[in-house]
This record gives C-alpha cells, sequence and structure tokens, in this order.
C-alpha cells in the first residue's frame, strides 16, 4: 500500500529526514517511535504534503501512485487521512458544514453525487456515536473551545467519516486521560478492515495496549534504525532510547568500515 | 425639470463657494414643501460649511483619499425629484422573505405626495419633509440636535441641502410589529449627487427594527452625502442593520449620530458588500445609566474600492456597557480603513467598553489602517481594544485541505468563517440568513450590483 524510498526531507533548509525506507501491506498497523526531535511528525508532514516541507531526494508511492506530486486534497481524495498530533481551530466553520464539504469533495471524486441534508446527518450520527462524540459539537466551529479529548476525538470521527485506506496517528495519544484515550483508540479498531492500514506515531507503549501493531520502527535523527515485532515496545519502555543511539553509531562506523 | 447647470468640473480650492453659491441660488426650491424646523436649520449649516468646506485639515479622516476630487466632479444636483419608477416593478429584493413594511427612497426622495404611514399603535414612517410639516414639535424638539453641524463639513453641508429622507417615529411604549425595510435607490443616466437626512425616533420604552439598503441601479456615478440622528428613549430597544451595495462607481459618504437615553439598548451592524468609496461614521452617545450599545461592522473590498469606518462611542453616564467589533476583507488594490474611539467621560464610573477590528489581507497591495483610540477620563472602568491585520490562516488551509477540501474552497470557507462572526450577530434569522447568502456570493464572486434589478441595462 506505501511504500517510502530512500525519503530526505528538510524544512528552512534544515535536513529533518534522512533516508526513510518503510513499506506497509494492506491491513498492517504499523508503530512508529523515537525520541523527540527524531523526525516522526516531519514524516507525518511529507506524507500528507505540508507546505514548506521539502522532499530533497527519495520517493513515496501509495497503491502505485506517486504521492509526491499530489496536492494535500488529491491525497485525502486517495486514500490518506492524518490525525493531527495538534487539530487546528477553524472560528467560523461549523463542524457540519467543514465535514459537509469534505465528505462531498471526497464522493466527487469517486464520481458520486453529493449526499442529501439527511443522509448526511444520519451518517454523522452513527459515525459520532463511534467515537461517543457530543452531538452539540456538531453545529460548533471546528475544535474551536473543545477540550484535548474532544479534539481527538473528532479526528477519529473525521476518519470515520473519510474511511481512509491508510491513517496515521499522530501522536493521538497525547494530551488524552484513560478514558479518552480508550474511546479514540476503541474508535481506530472498530474502523479498522482488511484493506486498510495505520501507521501509529507515539513516545509511549500505553496507546499500543489498546491499538496493537504488527511492526514497531524506531526513528532516530532521521532514519528508521531499529524494526521489530510488538514486544520491542516494552522494551523501549524500560530501556528508553539510548541504548540505539549506541547501536546506531555502531552501524554508522561498521558502514563507513 | 430643474437641475444645475455644471459643465465644468469645479476648481478643487472652490468647492466651498461653488456649494454656498449653489445653496444660494437654489434657496427658493430646497426650501419648498418642507417644514420650519428643517429650513432653519440651513442658514447656520452653511455659515459653517463655508468655514470647514467638506472637509477642514486637522480632520485626518480623508488622508487616504483625494475628497476634493470626489466633489469636484460635475454631478447633476436635482433640487425637485426625479420621475419616480414604480418600485415593485423595478426591484426585487436582495434580502429575501423578510415580512417587513417597506418604503423607498429614489436619490434621495420619497415619492411626492406619498402619504405618511401612521400604524395602529402610533408607529409613523415616511417622507421626512411630509412629517417635518406635519409634526413640527417633533421636529423642533429632535431635528439637527446631535449631527455635528460645528466639524464636520459634510453634516453641515447635508444640514443646509436637506430636502428630504426617512423618518419614523416609534412612541412610548409602542412596539414596531415588523421589521422596518427603507430601500434607497441611486438612479439615473447622469452622474448624480444626492444629500438626504434620515430622522429616527423611538421613545421610551418602545422597540424597532431597522433595514437600510443601499443600492445603485445604473452605471452613472454617484455620491451620496447622508445623515443619520436617531433618539433611543428610556429602556427603548432599536436594532439597525444597514446593508450596502453600490457599484464601483459610487461614492458614499454617511454620517449617522445616535443618542441612547437610560437603560436602553441599540445594536447597530454595517455590512459593506460593495461600493467604490465608502465612508461610514457612527457616532454614539450613551447619555444615561445603564445603556448597552452594540455596533458591528464587515466590509469585503477589492479592486480599488475604499471603505472607512469611523466610530466613536461617548460613554457620558457609569454603568454603560459598549461592544464594537469590525471585520475586513480585502483583496487586490483595495483600501481599508478602521478607526474607533472610545471615550470615557469623568465619573462614568462601572463602564464597560470593548472594542475589536480584526482584517484579512489577501493581496500584497490591499492596505488597512486601523486605529483604535481610547479616552478614559474615569477610575473605575474596563476597557479593552485589540487589532489584527493578517493574512489567512495557513495551518487551518492545510487541516482543511488534508481532508480532501480543495486549496480555493477551504479559502472561502475559512473567509466565510471570518465574516459569521459579524453576521451572526443579527437576529432577525430571515434577515441573518439572506445577509449570509449575499456575503457568500460575494466571496464567490458572485454578487453583481445589479442583483434586484429587473432592467437590463447595458452593463
Amino acid at each position: 500500500m506505501l511504500k517510502i524510498k530512500n525519503l530526505h526531507a528538510s524544512i528552512g533548509g534544515k535536513e529533518i529526514l534522512k533516508g526513510v525506507n518503510l513499506s506497509i501491506n494492506a491491513g498492517e498497523i504499523h508503530a512508529i517511535m523515537g525520541p523527540n526531535g527524531s523526525g516522526k511528525s516531519t514524516l507525518a508532514a511529507v506524507l500528507t504534503g505540508k507546505p514548506n516541507y521539502e522532499v530533497t531526494e527519495g520517493e513515496i508511492l501509495f497503491n502505485d501512485k506517486n504521492l509526491l506530486t499530489m496536492p494535500p486534497e488529491e491525497r485525502s481524495h486517495e486514500g490518506l487521512f492524518l490525525s493531527f498530533q495538534y487539530p487546528v481551530e477553524i472560528p467560523g466553520v461549523s463542524n457540519v458544514n467543514f465535514m459537509k464539504a469534505a465528505l462531498n469533495e471526497h464522493r466527487k471524486h469517486k464520481g458520486l453525487e453529493p449526499l442529501s441534508a439527511s443522509e448526511f446527518l444520519k451518517l454523522m450520527r452513527e459515525k459520532m456515536a463511534l467515537v461517543e462524540i457530543d452531538s452539540k459539537l456538531t453545529n460548533r466551529s471546528v475544535n474551536e473551545g473543545f477540550s484535548g479529548g474532544e479534539k481527538k476525538r473528532n479526528e477519529i470521527f473525521q476518519m470515520a467519516m473519510l474511511e481512509p485506506k491508510l491513517s496515521i496517528l499522530d501522536e493521538t495519544d497525547s494530551g488524552l486521560d484513560i478514558d479518552a484515550l480508550r474511546i479514540v483508540a476503541n474508535g481506530v479498531n472498530l474502523l479498522k478492515r482488511p484493506d486498510t492500514s495505520a501507521i501509529v506515531i507515539t513516545h509511549y507503549q500505553r496507546l499500543l495496549n489498546y491499538i496493537v501493531p504488527d511492526v514497531i520502527h524506531v526513528l532516530y535523527n532521521g532514519k528508521i534504525v531499529k524494526t521489530a515485532g510488538r514486544e520491542l515496545a516494552l522494551e523501549l519502555e524500560e530501556k528508553g532510547y539510548d541504548w540505539l543511539k549506541v547501536e546506531e553509531i555502531i552501524d554508522t562506523s561498521e558502514m563507513k568500515n | 425639470m430643474i437641475k444645475s447647470t455644471d459643465d465644468n468640473i469645479i476648481q478643487p480650492e472652490n468647492l466651498a463657494d461653488y456649494f454656498v453659491n449653489l445653496y444660494l441660488s437654489n434657496m427658493d426650491l430646497i426650501c419648498e414643501n418642507v417644514g420650519e424646523a428643517m429650513n432653519l436649520a440651513r442658514s447656520e449649516a452653511i455659515e459653517n460649511f463655508n468655514i470647514n468646506s467638506i472637509y477642514n485639515h486637522e480632520n485626518e479622516k480623508y488622508k487616504h483619499i483625494d475628497i476634493q476630487k470626489i466633489f469636484s466632479h460635475a454631478y447633476e444636483k436635482y433640487f425637485i425629484p426625479t420621475a419616480f419608477q414604480t418600485a415593485s416593478d423595478m426591484f426585487v429584493c436582495d434580502v429575501y422573505d423578510l415580512i417587513s413594511h417597506k418604503i423607498f427612497l429614489q436619490n434621495g426622495f420619497c415619492r411626492r405626495n406619498s402619504k405618511l404611514t401612521i400604524l395602529e399603535n402610533g408607529v409613523i414612517y415616511g417622507s421626512l419633509a411630509e412629517a417635518s410639516i406635519k409634526y413640527p414639535e417633533l421636529f423642533r424638539q429632535y431635528y439637527n440636535k446631535i449631527a455635528d453641524n460645528q466639524n464636520e463639513g459634510l453634516v453641515a453641508l447635508n444640514t443646509a441641502f436637506a430636502q428630504d429622507g426617512i423618518f419614523v417615529y416609534v412612541p412610548q411604549n409602542a412596539v414596531l410589529d415588523k421589521p422596518l425595510q427603507i430601500t434607497n435607490i441611486l438612479l439615473g443616466e447622469n452622474d448624480t449627487m444626492v444629500q438626504y437626512r434620515n430622522l429616527f425616533i423611538i421613545e421610551q420604552n418602545a422597540q424597532a427594527n431597522i433595514l437600510i439598503c443601499d443600492n445603485t441601479f445604473s452605471d452613472s456615478k454617484f455620491l451620496a452625502n447622508c445623515v443619520n440622528e436617531t433618539f433611543v428613549g428610556n429602556a427603548a430597544h432599536l436594532e439597525t442593520v444597514r446593508l450596502q451595495n453600490e457599484h464601483n462607481h459610487s461614492n458614499h459618504f454617511s454620517f449617522s449620530y445616535v443618542k441612547q437615553e437610560k437603560g436602553s439598548a441599540c445594536t447597530d451592524n454595517t455590512i459593506t458588500l460593495n461600493g467604490g468609496v465608502v465612508c461610514n461614521n457612527i457616532s454614539t452617545l450613551l447619555d444615561g445609566e445603564h445603556c448597552e450599545n452594540h455596533t458591528f461592522g464587515l466590509f469585503l473590498v477589492d479592486r480599488s474600492q475604499y471603505v472607512a469606518n469611523y466610530t466613536s462611542v461617548n460613554h457620558a453616564a457609569p454603568h454603560c456597557t459598549s461592544n464594537e467589533h469590525f471585520k475586513g476583507i480585502l483583496d487586490e488594490n483595495a483600501t481599508g480603513i478602521f478607526k474607533g474611539k472610545i471615550l470615557v467621560s469623568p465619573h462614568a464610573d462601572k463602564t464597560e467598553a470593548f472594542q475589536a477590528n480584526n482584517n484579512i489581507m489577501l493581496s500584497d497591495t490591499s492596505r488597512m489602517f486601523t486605529r483604535p483610540q481610547l479616552e478614559i477620563y474615569a477610575d473605575d472602568v474596563k476597557c479593552s481594544h485589540g487589532v489584527t491585520t493578517g493574512r489567512l490562516d495557513e495551518d487551518a488551509l492545510f487541516y482543511m485541505r488534508s481532508r480532501g477540501i480543495e486549496n480555493r474552497r477551504a479559502q472561502l470557507l475559512q473567509l466565510f468563517g471570518f465574516a459569521c462572526d459579524v453576521i451572526s450577530k443579527i437576529s432577525i434569522e430571515t434577515l441573518r440568513n439572506s445577509v449570509a447568502d449575499l456575503v457568500e456570493k460575494r466571496l464567490h464572486g458572485e454578487l453583481t450590483q445589479c442583483i434586484g434589478c429587473t432592467y437590463q441595462c447595458k452593463k
């Protein structure tokens, strides 16, 4: 589904990603962990086409299509979704109008007619129940005045509405209490289908108790330095990242030799 | 048809002389068919105008515009109304579904001999000229009492020349059962200057809702110089919405003076959808305790349009609240100006006064000048002001695009969201929805100034 080859990316002339290789198949959940500043959020930004990030080398194929030439909206139409680490507030734009605009553009892309108002509301009610979102939030401005938990639930609600093929959850657990974490993770699990995949970016093993990954990668200094099964998360929780840094230094010196 | 003969453009340095002479040579016509109070005000006004001319040089208002050039243009000035078009034939209102009392002003005149409308509960509305003859007492008490003829040359000019306009009287305890919609129509084959005057009297404990629509219905150049005086009595409620949609060759100067008595509440919403040069002045005097005032505005400008909003709120009594919010969206080579003054007089303790102005600039060549001005002479007050001028929020745009919303649509959604803040303050739902539609059309570039006109002129 997703193939990232030797991806180098920089912002403001500073190289953040220094050759990322990653391959994700349909149905898989991959977790990306790593210390602060290792490039996790940059990877999410580059995947979704955030302006100001420059890809200097490498390629990204999404279902065999070149992702890097697509504007962000087209990536979304193709089935890519990012749950933002910091969801953006849009004053004056109601959640309902926002989702209606987004969903209808997706339908247009698929050659479908826009949903009628009643069909849309029915779908919205259904998906809101999934993440236990308060229906009062529908007519409020997007994320404006939402609590941290409500914002993250709103992200998963949007994901439920758009039914992406590949979802990137960027630190969806940050700022969530245990109950909210459970609700959010539960929503993600309910949305899981054999043909959809997810990338879970997180600092902590905690989220991975709820959303169980098939593979865990450690991103450090712009590169994936370790890939292993789900047991790696526990090891990281216990030992931290420092031992990997040492391994990487050994790796690079070996490469030079 | 009698009209002035301007073949040449007036020399700017002779503007004051020109208007004084125009006044003197047409005095008989100007003073005809109006009541004594209106005529009594004229001579002092023309003297004041002679001193200040159209503006006084200390007045920084017109720093960014060549106002002398605007007034020097060879406009026709009619002192007898031109033939009145049957309003219902030519005009389909932009504001749909609004059940209202309707009244039209064409080039500043009500239809000649049109009667004043008197409702069962004593509410009167209609021609100002007619009312000034019929109700001399009310005019002696209210006419030209709060308009600033001393410092504003254009107000003095209006007082000298005004022949008609709209009069609204809502007596004590009366409620205007549905909104009054005043439609100002500028129309004619010749470039025309008009000066009309409105007087609204909302007595103690009365309630009214007034909508004023400014429209142009032919593509000639227009210059409107109009003055509104509004009196809001004890515990009275007034909501006004002004919807300005004139074409790009129109020049509109309006001066609105509001005086609020004890415990009264006023909401004013000025929406400028389009216009060549628009200069709105709104001055509010809170003259009794526990008054509440809300002054809101939204303007959308592009091309080389110019929209200025000057507001002044004078807290002359304690325990009053004022809340002011103006928003602007500027594109291409447009210019926007906001200057808001809050004056808190000594002893006006427990004043709460808030002011905000937010602007979005869509181009590098648009200009916005904004200046909050607070003068506080009382100790126990709560006042704040805030200004922001910036571009669209890039993060919000990316957020919307990442959900599949195309870039242009995301921009429009954000702009509309920005405008919503002001639109949502309109209390009548049908009116609020129509205004929202008009603003959306304007943002999409689909609004024309001919929108309500059923004439098929060359445009």
